[in-house]
């Protein structure tokens, strides 16, 4: 669940001899592997740039809670059940913890959530796939979890502070998910006809979906040089792209289901597996907002926080109220 | 904006811990619901676990530059656990 | 239809045990419904806890009623047979809990109405005679305690918060009241296993129900309805139109795949 394409507003890297000292010293601690913490002097581009990867992050989770959400009421096991509903809340979690870890970089939280609603800020193409079959909640933990992982665990490792403590945290919840998917997909793979039937058409409808969620190919990836010079892309997207399906072709020929590519194969010259050619326009269409479930995914987003607005302004005039209350009795 | 709730700063002292770690943030109304909010968010509800919770308005920090206390891991419930789910051995990468 | 008094205690043990899980797994049912549309990030990870304690106390008690079921039946059926493949004539969870999830302040008044019999309920069952069920009674009163605090919190908030706020509020609670009286209402069932010392008396939970009740509402600047008819038909399991809905769709995977392996 993470950031895509994400715009640094920057044409060309800097050299050192191009930066004022102050960007200097900034960019050698970086060199350093020293961590950058709040209230700390950041280049601009550097602190915008942040804010959209971190919480277009952030988005990418909390609306990561709708398709998975969609199998709580008819998850087939009491224990399946909570097991989706302790996941879907982890990622709740992980929003929140990427949401405060922005908030460190001068943004509010109820902005974040307005760029979002308005369309201004973005979220993995992923999550604008529909949970057609229970199936598909087993594909999603081990595939788009999957993918996810490969893409945070570098980020431990990344420049900023809170962003890479953030990091830590998911990823030790992160492992459990996962594990939790590729367990549901190996049932239905084990069990009747049917239910092999649905493991494989799901891994059909969201194999290439998931290669996409790596972003653009490093040749098209203009931001990616300033965000790998600044320690906040730690692997290109070819790289993540190749390491997730060499990791991942084993695990389903495990299952005995088939990836829906008949151009994957080993290449023992390489050291790894060779993958068809992916439809970009099928990426950049989802991303422009033509995917099968963007408008519903805004719109049941839209939904709870103005179904909840007269909520959060009761509870701020009840803790008005008890705070003048307070000060009255103090007086 | 209108209505946000404000931001809190979180501090943990684990059961067996000697002294409060900052482990994040999040936002409530209040500081009743800030505590009860950092139970559910942060500890997923521990027993014997010891709660501080200030507004982030109110925390004085000294000049940047000074390490920050690292996260303390979450507890968590069996299911959360990797090895909850035994995988089989030719499996890798899960 | 009354039920008939059944012929083996084990039998009306059984039958009582369902009475415990059905409620707690109706209402994690409504709660599931709720995450990731919740008013609040911070509320959407809340709500989930209080309906994964749920879940996980209903699973208890279906797991000692398959038990019981063992010992007089051909063979005890296991947690997701009984959650999964009874109808909804042969539930016996409270009326309140299948009520719609409605709005904020309908889930609010819903919660905060069953915790504060919810936590008297577990707290008496943990001095129960039938040691298992005091184990798990003891267990689950532990959260009972915190959800309580948790649902008065927000009666209170919204109850005394803006006009808006505490008009919704006040409907909810106004409409939700005529499912109150069936918590107090003990059956057949009940009062035969009362009698045993292994049920907890309900009737007994009525006064400290309302004191508690009351205190909260007055905190909230919320009134509680005049004395109303109240409805009752989950323990014979007459329910109302919503709970085949809620059952429909959490059977659904099970009822279409018969005997598949999850």
């Amino acid at each position: 669940m993470y950031a895509q394409m994400v715009d640094t507003g920057v044409k060309a890297v800097k050299t050192l001899a191009d930066m004022s000292p102050e960007e200097q010293a900034f960019q050698r601690r970086i060199d350093a592997d020293v961590k950058i913490e709040p209230k700390e002097w950041v280049p601009e581009a550097y602190r915008k740039t942040l804010i959209r990867q971190i919480s277009q992050h952030a988005h990418s989770e909390i609306v990561g809670m709708l398709p998975e959400g969609n199998w709580i009421t008819r998850a087939p096991t009491l224990k399946r059940k909570a097991i989706l509903m302790a996941k879907v809340q982890d990622e709740g979690g992980h929003g929140l913890y990427l949401y405060s870890a922005a908030e460190t970089l001068g943004v509010s939280r109820d902005q974040m959530v307005d760029d979002l609603h308005a369309g201004r800020a973005k979220y993995s193409s992923i999550f604008n796939y529909p949970t057609l079959t229970w199936a598909d909640i087993g594909t999603i933990g081990w595939l788009v979890d999957g993918a996810a992982i490969m893409n945070q665990i570098p980020l431990c490792r990344c420049s900023y502070g809170p962003y890479a403590r953030a990091m830590v945290r998911i990823c030790k919840e992160e492992s459990f998910h996962q594990r939790q998917g590729y367990d549901i997909v190996m049932t239905l793979a084990r069990g009747t006809d049917e239910q092999r039937t649905m493991a494989q058409d799901s891994l059909n409808r969201w194999w290439w979906p998931s290669l996409m969620m790596f972003g653009p190919p490093d040749a098209e990836s203009v931001h990616s040089a300033q965000s790998a010079a600044w320690r906040i892309k730690i692997l290109s997207n070819d790289e993540l792209r190749q390491r997730f399906v060499d990791q991942t072709a084993p695990q389903a020929d495990y299952l005995g289901l088939t990836i829906p590519d008949a151009d994957l194969k080993w290449n023992a010259e390489r050291g790894h597996y060779d993958f068809g050619a992916i439809d970009w326009n099928e990426f950049h269409n989802v991303i422009k907002g033509n995917g099968p479930c963007n408008r519903d995914r805004m719109r049941a987003r839209v939904k709870a926080w103005e179904d909840g607005a007269w909520v959060r302004e009761a509870a701020m005039a009840h803790a008005e109220k008890r705070a003048m209350g307070a000060s009255a009795k103090a007086a | 904006m209108k209505n946000e709730w404000p931001l809190w700063e979180i501090f943990i002292r684990s059961q067996h811990g000697l002294a409060h770690r900052h482990v994040g943030s999040l936002h409530a109304p209040d500081a009743e619901m800030a505590i009860k909010n950092a139970r559910d968010v942060y500890t997923r509800r521990n027993e014997g676990v010891s709660i501080w919770a200030v507004r982030s308005a109110d925390v004085v920090a000294s000049a940047p530059g000074d390490k920050e206390p690292l996260f303390e891991p979450a507890n968590s419930k069996v299911y959360r656990h990797p090895t909850f789910f035994p995988m089989p051995d030719e499996v890798k990468h899960l | 239809m009354t039920a008939s008094i059944p012929a083996t205690r084990n039998e009306a043990l059984f039958q009582y045990l369902l009475r415990l899980a059905d409620s707690p797994l109706v209402l994690a049912q409504r709660l599931g419904e709720w995450i990731g549309h919740g008013p609040a990030l911070e509320e959407d990870i809340a709500q989930a806890n209080v309906g994964l304690d749920l879940l996980g106390q209903a699973r208890l008690w279906l797991g000692l009623a398959g038990e019981v079921e063992a010992r007089y039946a051909l063979a005890g059926r296991d947690e997701d047979q009984l959650a999964f493949l009874r109808d909804s004539a042969d539930f016996r969870n409270l009326l309140l809990v299948e009520q719609p999830n409605g709005s904020f302040a309908d889930t609010a008044a819903r919660q905060f109405l069953f915790d504060a019999w919810h936590v008297l309920l577990l707290s008496e069952l943990s001095r129960s005679g039938d040691a298992r069920i005091a184990g798990i009674a003891a267990k689950a009163a532990k959260e009972a305690t915190y959800h309580i605090e948790r649902s008065a919190d927000w009666v209170i908030r919204l109850g005394d918060g803006t006009d808006e706020s505490h008009m919704r509020m006040q409907a909810a609670i106004d409409a939700l009241w005529t499912y109150t009286g069936e918590m107090f209402t003990p059956d057949a069932i009940e009062l035969e296993l009362i009698d045993a010392g292994v049920a907890a008396d309900v009737r007994s939970l009525a006064e400290p129900w309302r004191r508690h009740v009351h205190a909260v509402f007055e905190e909230a600047t919320l009134t509680a309805p005049a004395e109303a008819f109240m409805q009752q038909g989950g323990k014979r399991g007459v329910h109302t139109e919503h709970l085949g809905h809620l059952l429909a769709e959490m059977q659904v995977l099970q009822r279409s795949y018969q005997g598949a392996h999850w």
